[in-house]
């Protein structure tokens, strides 16, 4: 039985082996050789030592405007969402009728694909024609610019983002959910009123769930790519250049596959600091059922 | 004293709801609207709330412009592969995983893990360098030859419910003569059903709305998927916005039918691991 379970065991991970191997391993492998070399996948490739990094935080404005962009575009997005994601999945605790479809409402725009949700976006967005202008003008308040205006692009985008919050909030509730009942109702008891409620005993039990939400959160908002690719092309004067465009102009349309390979691993290296802080911080404010860690 | 402030609290929240409803609706209200109008109701000043007669045509413009059928066609192929490699692979590795003891096992399942960390916008292009290699490029091969590897959000969802089940149940059948495979095939598989829901309505939507692989691989007109036909039509008739809104609208509907028809799945799905679609 021992050596059956040894056999089958490797044979039924053998898919996970092997994938780990041919989509993880070797394209690390490949993307560090690579990010040495000035390459174009045509010719042949020429080792410049650590050159691509050095162009990168010296001789490229390019790649410092996506830096800024990506750390604003996240830095307002990431909050916002776990903020108005939070408040739904409140609301969606409550006991008013309807609340299955309230919470469907709230959903379904996080299940459209991206390149919908664009182009939707980008008709809302118009300038003449396009819903908000128009009910702004109904108003009577000055049309904006939205992503058209390098001063709104981002602000935009995020407005845009925060529609999809819906797969946040389910995770919410979720949550919220598996909070027990006498533990919010004993602040009650002890005639605490809904701030009370909230501040201790709502927001440590859900602690673990707003740290997954947040990691989750920055590593999706800083590879923001569709969005400002369709509907901005970057723009307008680079102010929606996320980093995930820049590397992926670098690549497929300045062919400098190598040049992109070293602002990938730029990336990883940050988001790995990034992670490394905010797990070490987490032993503070999160709070684990039992008091383990 | 008690009672009116609950109900008070209660109809403020109702109200609060139903206007953060109207919100989120009225984008997709907007989109329908447009999609039945005419180009000059459309551009018309002031704007109108509603087309004067809906213009159901549009849809079947859209096909006529746009090799529309096709993209479906390409975009179907593509998901069913998925989901046939989603279940195949990660039922077995999260059986192997979690119900077969072995050494290396806890290594391997840590390293699974691991990868969900790791952002792929590293392997992005190491990726694609590799199918330059294999002459994928072009081809679906790249679209839909990793789902029969696993993916690690699966395998970690299908290992915890993997050991919720009884052991007795393997070895009970083991004695009685059966070999992993079957047992796995008819004992474990047929309970395990409500979970390999999941993994494949997930994967419907992953592969269905995924963007940039197809955007990679995909350079020929007629390979493209809906994401990228409908991403090229809007590059090509940039102010067409009935149409782009009608392609739109055809572009999201089985995502929507998918939804009412798998409700719980969805929910479930979402609970157990936080999937961005």
């Amino acid at each position: 039985m021992e050596r059956s379970q040894r056999f089958w065991g490797w044979i039924f991970i053998m898919p996970l082996t092997l994938g780990l191997t041919i989509w993880v391993a070797f394209p690390l492998g490949i993307s560090l050789v690579a990010s040495t070399w000035r390459w174009d996948m045509i010719g042949p490739p020429r080792f410049i030592g650590l050159g691509n990094f050095i162009t990168m935080f010296t001789a490229d404005p390019l790649f410092l405007q996506s830096v800024i962009v990506t750390l604003k575009y996240t830095l307002l997005s990431v909050p916002l969402q776990l903020l108005i994601a939070f408040g739904l999945a409140l609301l969606l605790t409550s006991r008013v009728k309807g609340i299955g479809i309230y919470r469907t409402v709230f959903y379904i725009p996080s299940l459209i694909p991206v390149v919908v949700s664009s182009a939707m976006w980008l008709w809302l967005f118009d300038q003449s024609f396009g819903l908000f202008n128009i009910i702004l003008q109904q108003l009577g308040l000055p049309a904006q610019g939205w992503i058209f205006d390098s001063g709104q692009v981002i602000q935009s985008l995020v407005f845009m983002n925060l529609w999809t919050v819906g797969n946040i909030v389910v995770i919410f509730l979720a949550g919220l959910q598996g909070i027990p009942r006498q533990l919010r109702e004993a602040v009650s008891i002890d005639g605490g009123n809904l701030w009370h409620e909230f501040r201790h005993v709502i927001v440590p039990f859900m602690s673990p769930v707003i740290f997954y939400n947040l990691v989750i959160g920055l590593i999706n908002n800083l590879q923001t790519f569709t969005q400002p690719y369709i509907m901005t092309h970057g723009g307008p004067s680079n102010a929606s250049l996320t980093y995930l465009l820049e590397i992926y102009q670098q690549a497929f349309q300045f062919n400098k596959m190598g040049y992109a390979c070293a602002m990938a691993w730029v990336f990883i290296i940050v988001t790995m600091i990034l992670s490394a802080v905010l797990f070490k911080s987490s032993g503070r404010w999160v709070y684990y059922e039992g008091g383990g860690k | 004293m008690r009672f009116p402030r609950a109900f008070a609290f209660r109809s403020l929240v109702t109200v609060l709801m139903m206007l953060l409803s109207a919100l989120f609706l009225l984008p997709f209200l907007w989109q329908l609207r447009s999609s039945v109008m005419t180009i000059s109701e459309i551009f018309a000043s002031p704007p109108g709330a509603f087309p004067h007669v809906p213009q159901w045509r549009n849809y079947v413009e859209v096909f006529s412009i746009m090799p529309f059928a096709r993209y479906y066609l390409n975009s179907l192929v593509i998901v069913i592969v998925n989901i046939i490699g989603a279940l195949f692979a990660n039922t077995i590795i999260a059986y192997g995983l979690a119900r077969l003891k072995f050494r290396g096992r806890t290594l391997m399942f840590s390293l699974s893990i691991a990868t969900l960390m790791m952002p792929t916008s590293i392997t992005l292009i190491p990726t694609f360098i590799e199918w330059h290699f294999f002459h994928g490029i072009n081809t679906f091969l790249p679209l839909t030859v990793p789902a029969f590897f696993g993916n690690a959000l699966f395998i970690f969802m299908l290992v915890q419910f993997f050991r919720g089940i009884p052991l007795d149940f393997d070895e009970a059948a083991y004695i009685d003569g059966a070999k992993y495979p079957q047992i796995l095939l008819h004992i474990i598989v047929p309970i395990t059903r409500p979970a390999l829901a999941v993994v494949a309505i997930f994967t419907f939507l992953g592969s269905w709305n995924d963007y940039l692989g197809p955007l990679l691989y995909l350079n020929e007109r007629r390979l493209y998927t809906l994401a990228l036909g409908l991403q090229s039509m809007l590059s090509q008739y940039t102010s067409d916005w009935h149409l782009l809104m009608a392609a739109a609208t055809l572009v999201t509907a089985p995502l929507i039918i998918l939804f009412f028809l798998a409700q719980k799945s969805f929910v479930e799905g979402l609970t157990m691991g936080g999937i961005k679609a």
